[in-house]
């Protein structure tokens, strides 16, 4: 009688399927990615109960690292031509000597962390290598020479008639004497609404706030 | 799978002479590319930034120095929480006694308990008056929402705080429902107290008593 033989069977693997899923998912990443701006300094924002998101366009964000240094920036990704004004105002009512290049610089500027004196030497640099130096921030210490202040009034102005939000995004480490001065810059501008960015935490079981949240769920639920 | 066709086939035989082109196999290694693949998902796996931030609002009083402009807080409803060094937190109910008996230590774990007791005894103290119209309009004529009325919490945090600390007890706010709150600069007798206590207690100093009266 015959043995039956055994069909050889490859060893081969087929990675066709295998090799589809890796690049489904490597496709999904790379569409849901969503870079970062360069951020010449690293900040850790504290955490909080609230919900609400950050806005990205349309927002005056004041930066305060771990050193109590600020840093003015200004969101308007979808007019750049906001910061030319104000860079251009600034620099005709100040006499900075900044060059034509050095204004259109301005609008691809992430932040400013210089007091005026030293916008130029920022600005000569370009907005990729700013972010290699240490700038020492933005003069808020001393109530009197308040530059913020400028900077939140030039910015405001040009925003003009546009909802702006107030940002200010601080780091865990600053300490709150500069925090204070920044929320004078912002009140000397008669502004007293600000968004605190933070990331997100839940709210702490069997605390009100959790009470309330189940009740909004179970309500959305019905 | 789309292939080149690249034997020529041994069909027709050839002379002698000529040599026998070798059969490529139309299989391609997939290895490298798989190896390059993997190496772009980790790349983007780590660069990812999944959590998006949120923000958290803050409304500052406009500052004035006109008496009838400013906001005025019963003494039995108020509680003062100041911050301090180090992560540290102290607090004291109605206003400062002038030998501090009433200025007690906490710490971020255990304010929450704090807060929440003390608008008990407020919500329990609580008689309704002119003043509670216009909040029950406001709420829908719910009867409970002016009980918190006279609750006031006010934040002092000392210059040695930390935003961070700052944050937190804000949120804390938001996480007990305290609707009346407001952020106030420290005053000259109170930074001493703090800084006496520092300066002898360890800065993370428990909770001890129960708040005086």
């Amino acid at each position: 009688m015959p043995s039956v033989k055994m069909p050889r069977k490859s060893t081969d693997t087929d990675m066709t399927p295998f090799v589809d899923v890796a690049f489904l998912i490597l496709s999904f990443f790379m569409l849901a990615t969503k870079f970062k701006p360069p951020e010449p300094v690293e900040i850790t924002t504290p955490n909080s109960v609230s919900t609400k998101l950050l806005p990205e366009n349309d927002a005056i964000l004041v930066i305060l690292d771990s050193t109590g240094k600020a840093y003015f920036s200004m969101l308007t990704e979808k007019e750049p031509g906001l910061k030319y004004n104000v860079i251009k105002n600034m620099n005709d009512t100040r006499q900075l000597g900044l060059t034509e290049a050095e204004m259109k610089n301005f609008t691809r500027t992430p932040m400013v962390g210089v007091s005026f004196g030293g916008l130029k030497q920022l600005l000569s640099l370009a907005p990729e290598d700013q972010g290699k130096k240490k700038w020492p921030g933005i003069p808020i210490q001393d109530s009197a020479n308040n530059e913020l202040y400028y900077w939140i009034r030039d910015a405001v102005q040009a925003f003009a008639g546009k909802k702006i939000n107030y940002l200010i995004k601080g780091d865990n480490a600053a300490k709150f004497p500069q925090f204070k001065e920044v929320l004078n810059a912002f009140k000397r501008n008669d502004i007293y609404k600000f968004q605190l960015v933070t990331a997100i935490e839940d709210a702490p079981a069997g605390t009100e706030l959790y009470a309330e949240r189940q009740k909004q769920m179970q309500a959305g639920k019905k | 799978m789309a292939s080149i066709d690249t034997g020529g086939g041994d069909s027709h035989k050839k002379g002698p002479g000529v040599k026998k082109a070798k059969k490529l196999s139309t299989r391609v290694d997939m290895t490298p590319m798989v190896d390059l693949g993997f190496l772009l998902i980790t790349f983007f796996i780590f660069t990812t930034t999944m959590s998006t931030p949120s923000t958290m609002d803050l409304f500052m009083p406009k500052d004035t120095d006109k008496d009838e402009e400013q906001n005025k807080a019963k003494e039995s409803g108020a509680m003062t929480i100041i911050l301090g060094k180090d992560n540290a937190v102290y607090y004291y109910m109605g206003q400062l006694l002038p030998d501090a008996s009433n200025f007690t230590p906490s710490s971020f774990g255990k304010i929450r308990e704090e807060i929440i007791k003390k608008r008990k005894e407020v919500m329990a103290a609580h008689v309704h008056d002119e003043g509670c119209k216009k909040i029950w309009e406001k709420n829908g004529g719910d009867q409970k929402s002016c009980l918190d009325k006279d609750f006031v919490v006010v934040i002092k945090p000392t210059p040695d705080a930390t935003y961070k600390n700052t944050v937190d007890i804000l949120d804390e706010m938001a996480i007990n429902g305290v609707k009346r709150f407001a952020m106030v600069d420290l005053f000259p007798d109170e930074l001493k107290v703090v800084q006496t206590t520092e300066g002898t207690l360890p800065s993370a100093a428990p909770a001890t008593a129960a708040p005086a009266k």
